[in-house]
């Protein structure tokens, strides 16, 4: 080793924003958006992992019919806080707080977000909301689902409602504060020539999604301190028996966490462009299309939120409206699966880890979109609702979809962020076994809706048992599966090999610095005259059955 | 589209330009767009406060106008006048701060910190007075829970009984009260908040820090007393106005 | 462990085929897009991977063209589906008018009903076939939902208030009736069965199911004992309060300006809330029963008010549900094949 050492020419050691200061309270009092993020990445895989153990315990209990493994109300607390802790913890801080700090600045040629301060106040928020919440769990833990519908959370439950939802509603000002920073910064600090049109869809739907988060989380703010305050000074907010209305809970609830689900997603689908354009070498097909269905996603997705209130007292007409916009917010997202898949038409395609993730993504949103339409469709949503069909679909679109983007997005911006490769052979198998294993877990309870199991059941009729069985066999290779990048990445930072700038050869603006990059991201503020995905001069570029007007490049 | 003059590393930047920004004017666009969103939380936030505020009135409109009645309209009317002389103590307070005239703009700041101060005096005081009928709703004072005296038929008229009209009952009034307690209390909150906000700027404007290149911080909070101020004109007239046409009790 | 896995439970009522029809056509437009995009995907895959590591594809902008046909035609798709949606829907939860009624009162962690000719059944309910049955149900605790897979419906029982379900069974046998709304501890214990019997079976389980009596002649009980007929007659025929004969769907002024059509939530919150919605011309004098009567007895108050005619006297005998009540809420008679 040592002889074959002295023949290279050492690279002078750069400084970047990982050696650039040493010392915890360099990491905990930082301003730098990359090192946020990293904040974000690590707290974001602890709850990953807790949410994890959860979904594992669910799933072994429902290998038999009986209720034998846990006690009905352990049960109760464990599907609750799986759903807490992924919903709150997880899916929606996971791609916009690792990802999107750490590249919509680079992405748009800024040296940071907006407001630093507040990046670093909002990762603290975080953690004092998943704190809290820890400590309902550790106390004795909550069991009302993570619905919290009422007057079961007000009245009837024995357990730390009050302190989850005191952790829940700080974590929603990191989101508030994460989405603001987001907005400020997209409109204002973008690079000279960066006009809106050259932005990656990355950003695009960083964006819509900011947008979500500062209108829709202070609902459920409010929504859950209403809650509490019912519990604690046992005023009729939501309880019937005190005066109040329990539909009131589900429609205030439901006016965020319906929105939240496209925070959840939009990220992701922000991820995929990048991917797909990426690693086929071609600008995303409909660029504008693409950009403004994010918008529209964003919008119609606050119109929606009755279609959780189906089959509760709420008024028939009320429920035809909210159908009909339902199927109308189907269709932005059936868009952008068109033009992923049209972008591959005549481009040149990798089989990178990255793009199988992203491949995958776009097969498994695609049905879990298409399931939603069953829900979407007033007379089949009565059969189905509050069934295993529901929890199918939604995890298609949450794991098959959201997580999928998020390792995604992780392996492919790796080399800039930690300055290594990951291994791509085993990048490569996991990212199949985590298919495999995920599609045996939810296509069964599909089927097991449809017969008529329902959700939340600690013990179910013996016929939903080979389901199940099924079901809880492919956890075990979905777990499996994601412990490998788990292993690989935290690898690949000691021994992973060195990664140059820009070790795909790609056009972005993040790959134009050095991996890692150095606190400032660049050393020269860049003036762009180039367009998001642009390989090929901008002559070259085709438009392929147009009619009327040239399709005008901005 | 950001014009570059007088960037962080230049020498002749202002002292208080931040080294992500390109220069002043993007850092007071970012600042200002950065409340701006912030507000439209807020708006949110208050939001769902008036949706139950819209539902509970619907379902007992008796009940309210009773318990709205009950409010003392005397001490809420002058609140309103207070907190309005206090927006306009602000804006005079960022007018100064714009042209660069310390003095005056010091004087208002105090002002409005002071009318602030007296707005939340008044409320604890009509607070207190809740207290003292029981009309807190619910246990949030687990010793004296929500059971306000009733005025009776043919009783000389007491100011602390609470006149029932039409039909309404304690209960539905009770669903007033935490409404009223909930809103003005998220509101108080706020104009704390605001105040402590206030209390920053007297300070760092005594040090000198603002000037007509650098005002953004008392502009920003500004808008978000003004939006404080907002609030409260509707809650003005949607708690404290409610059937004061019919009969007073 | 069966031998065959189904992929669609029991079909017991008039809407399973429908619902199911819909399922299929659903499925069958997810299982074409799927196959479709993944075929695509896989072909484009296969046939544009890379093949020397510097080459770069013509860039290609888009098409106004495509992006119109892929909004159109998908939304044109999504309206069918929206549209057979809503229509069976409008089937589902519009009960028909000559329904028989059973009321349902669930609770932590059971389910509790009542025959409109008193039997009470635990956690299990007998229908015959080819009837129309409506259910009225209430909880008294949390938010329950009473789900039967293969009836195909479901809707939420909630507090305070009276939801309404209706099927017409059309196969007998026994099916499971499940709790589709998560109530605490025992939820996935909050089960029973739905008995469709033949007609003539039907009757042999009414009649050898002596029940208690029934909810109007309890209810007839009750409004002696509470004092309702001191102001609104014995027969219901009005005096102090208003007539409460014929209440039902009748259209009634009320103080205040506003008309009302009276239903089983009217009569329910009239009775714990009298202010709320005093019939105009009568004076606000009522005293609430909040916390006087459960929700059962509420149910049986409710029965005997409905079972009053215009006219006529009280007609719910306080004897065993042998002979079925004449009252016009319960319509025909169990032998009776109302189709």
């Amino acid at each position: 080793m040592q002889a074959i050492e002295s023949f290279e020419v050492p690279t002078p050691p750069k400084v970047n924003y990982i050696n650039a200061q040493y010392g915890l309270k360099s990491w905990l009092l930082t301003k730098d958006h990359k090192r946020i993020a990293l904040l974000y990445l690590g707290s974001v895989t602890f709850f990953f992992f807790i949410g994890g153990l959860y979904a594992m315990m669910i799933r072994l209990e429902l290998l038999t019919p009986q209720g034998d493994l846990l006690q009905s109300t352990t049960y109760n607390k464990v599907f609750t806080q799986h759903g807490i802790i992924m919903v709150f913890f997880f899916l929606i801080p996971s791609i916009p707080a690792t990802l999107g700090n750490f590249l919509i600045p680079m992405m748009i040629g800024a040296k940071d977000l907006a407001f630093p301060r507040i990046n670093l106040l909002s990762w603290y928020i975080y953690l004092a909301g998943g704190l809290i919440t820890i400590y309902a769990l550790l106390a004795g833990g909550v069991d009302t689902g993570w619905t919290f519908y009422t007057p079961f959370s007000t009245t009837f439950s024995n357990s730390y409602v009050v302190a989850t939802g005191l952790g829940i509603f700080i974590n929603g000002f990191s989101s508030i504060l994460t989405g603001l920073n987001f907005i400020v910064t997209i409109h204002t600090m973008r690079a000279p020539g960066m006009t809106w049109f050259r932005m990656p869809l990355f950003i695009w739907s960083h964006y819509a999604t900011s947008l979500i988060m500062i209108l829709g989380t202070p609902v459920i703010a409010i929504t859950v301190l209403l809650l509490a305050f019912e519990r604690v000074a046992r005023v009729g907010i939501f309880d019937p028996a005190l005066g109040g209305d329990p539909v009131l809970f589900q429609h205030l609830f439901w006016f965020y966490s319906h929105p939240a689900v496209y925070i959840m997603v939009l990220p992701g689908m922000g991820v995929i462009s990048e991917l797909v354009a990426n690693f086929s070498r071609k600008n995303i097909f409909g660029y504008s299309f693409v950009a403004f269905s994010s918008l529209a996603i964003a919008v119609f997705g606050f119109l929606v939120w009755g279609h959780h209130l189906f089959v509760t007292p709420q008024s028939v007409y009320a429920g035809m409206i909210f159908s009909f916009l339902s199927f109308a917010v189907a269709i932005p997202s059936a868009i952008k699966v068109f033009n992923w898949t049209a972008t591959l038409y005549k481009s040149s395609i990798s089989y990178d880890t990255p793009m199988l993730y992203a491949l995958g993504f776009i097969g498994l949103f695609t049905i879990g979109g298409m399931t939603g339409l069953f829900l979407a469709s007033l007379a089949t949503d009565v059969h189905l609702s509050d069934t295993y069909f529901v929890i199918a679909h939604f995890h298609y679109i949450m794991v098959g979809g959201t997580l999928m983007a998020y390792l995604g997005g992780l392996h492919y911006w790796w080399p800039k962020i930690s300055g290594r490769m990951y291994p791509e052979g085993w990048g490569r198998f996991s990212a199949l076994v985590i298919f495999v294993g995920f599609n045996l877990t939810f296509l069964p309870q599909f089927v097991a809706g449809y017969l008529g199991m329902p959700r939340r059941y600690h013990a179910y009729p013996p016929e939903f048992q080979v389901f199940n069985v099924l079901s809880t066999a492919g956890a075990s290779i979905l777990g499996f599966g994601m412990l490998i990048p788990a292993i690989y990445f935290v690898w690949s930072m000691r021994y992973g090999k060195h990664a140059e700038a820009n070790p795909w050869h790609l056009p972005g603006l993040e790959w134009r610095t050095q991996s890692p990059p150095p606190t400032e991201n660049f050393e020269v503020t860049p003036i762009v005259t180039w367009d998001a995905y642009e390989f090929a001069p901008r002559e070259e570029t085709e438009v392929v059955g147009k009619f009327g007007p040239e399709l005008e490049r901005i | 589209m950001i014009e570059a003059h007088a960037t962080t590393e230049d020498v002749h930047a202002h002292p208080a330009l931040q080294h992500h920004f390109e220069n002043m004017e993007q850092q007071r666009e970012a600042g200002t767009l950065g409340m701006w969103v912030f507000l439209v939380t807020e708006i949110m936030f208050f939001g769902g406060m008036f949706l139950a505020y819209t539902l509970y009135r619907s379902l007992y409109p008796w009940a309210f106008a009773s318990a709205s009645n009950h409010l003392d309209i005397t001490l809420g009317a002058v609140n309103t006048g207070v907190l309005i002389l206090s927006s306009f103590t602000m804006a005079m307070a960022v007018y100064f701060t714009q042209i660069g005239k310390l003095r005056p703009q010091v004087w208002c700041l105090v002002l409005t910190l002071v009318l602030g101060l007296t707005f939340l005096g008044i409320k604890g005081v009509e607070y207190y007075d809740k207290y003292e009928d029981r009309l807190i709703p619910g246990y949030l004072i687990p010793s004296r829970p929500f059971g306000p005296a009733v005025q009776q038929e043919g009783q000389p008229f007491d100011e602390h009984k609470l006149h029932l009209l039409h039909g309404a009952t304690v209960r539905q009034v009770e669903m007033f009260y935490w409404i009223y307690f909930a809103m003005t209390g998220m509101h108080a909150l706020h104009m704390i908040i605001g105040a402590g906000l206030i209390s920053f700027l007297i300070y760092f404007s005594l040090r000198g820090r603002y000037d007509p290149e650098y005002h953004s911080p008392v502009e920003v909070v500004g808008l978000y007393w003004h939006f404080v101020d907002i609030v409260w004109i509707f809650l003005f007239p949607l708690l404290y106005l409610l059937g004061r046409h019919l009969e007073h009790g | 462990m069966q031998s065959w896995i189904p992929l669609i439970p029991d079909s017991a009522s008039t809407f399973s085929w429908k619902v199911d029809a819909l399922y299929f056509y659903l499925s069958g437009v997810t299982l074409f897009f799927t196959l479709l995009i993944s075929g695509v995907l896989i072909f484009f895959v296969i046939r544009y991977r890379r093949r020397t590591p510097y080459e770069i594809p013509r860039p290609i902008a888009g098409s106004h063209k495509l992006e119109t046909l892929w909004t159109i035609i998908p939304f044109l798709i999504a309206m069918t589906m929206f549209g057979w949606g809503a229509r069976l829907y409008f089937e589902q939860y519009k009960p028909p008018q000559n329904a028989v009624e059973v009321y349902v009162v669930g609770k932590q962690w059971m389910w509790k009903l009542q025959h409109a000719t008193g039997q009470r059944e635990i956690n299990e309910l007998h229908v015959p076939v080819g009837r129309k049955i409506k259910l009225i149900m209430t909880s008294e605790d949390v938010i329950h939902d009473f789900f039967v897979p293969a009836f195909r419906t479901k809707a939420d029982v909630v507090p305070g208030r009276y939801t309404t379900l209706w099927f017409e069974a059309t196969t007998p046998g026994k099916y499971h009736l499940l709790c589709a709304e998560y109530c605490g501890m025992n939820h996935s214990g909050m089960t029973g069965s739905v008995y469709v019997m033949e007609p003539r079976e039907f009757d042999n389980w009414l009649a050898g199911n002596v029940g208690t009596t029934s909810p109007a002649a309890a209810g007839q009980q009750l409004f002696q004992t509470l004092g309702c007929a001191s102001c609104h007659g014995a027969n219901g025929e009005g005096g102090r309060g208003p007539t409460l004969a014929g209440l039902l769907g009748r259209p009634t002024p009320l103080e205040g300006g506003q008309s009302i059509k009276p239903d089983e939530a009217y009569i329910r919150e009239s009775i714990l809330n009298p202010g709320a919605k005093i019939v105009a011309g009568f004076q606000p004098i009522m005293p609430t029963f909040q916390g006087q009567v459960s929700e059962d007895q509420l149910v049986q108050l409710i029965a005997f008010i409905k079972s009053l005619t215009p006219g006529g006297t009280a007609t719910p005998s306080g004897s065993p549900a042998a002979a079925p009540a004449a009252s016009p809420a319960a319509t025909a008679s169990p032998t009776r094949n109302i189709r």
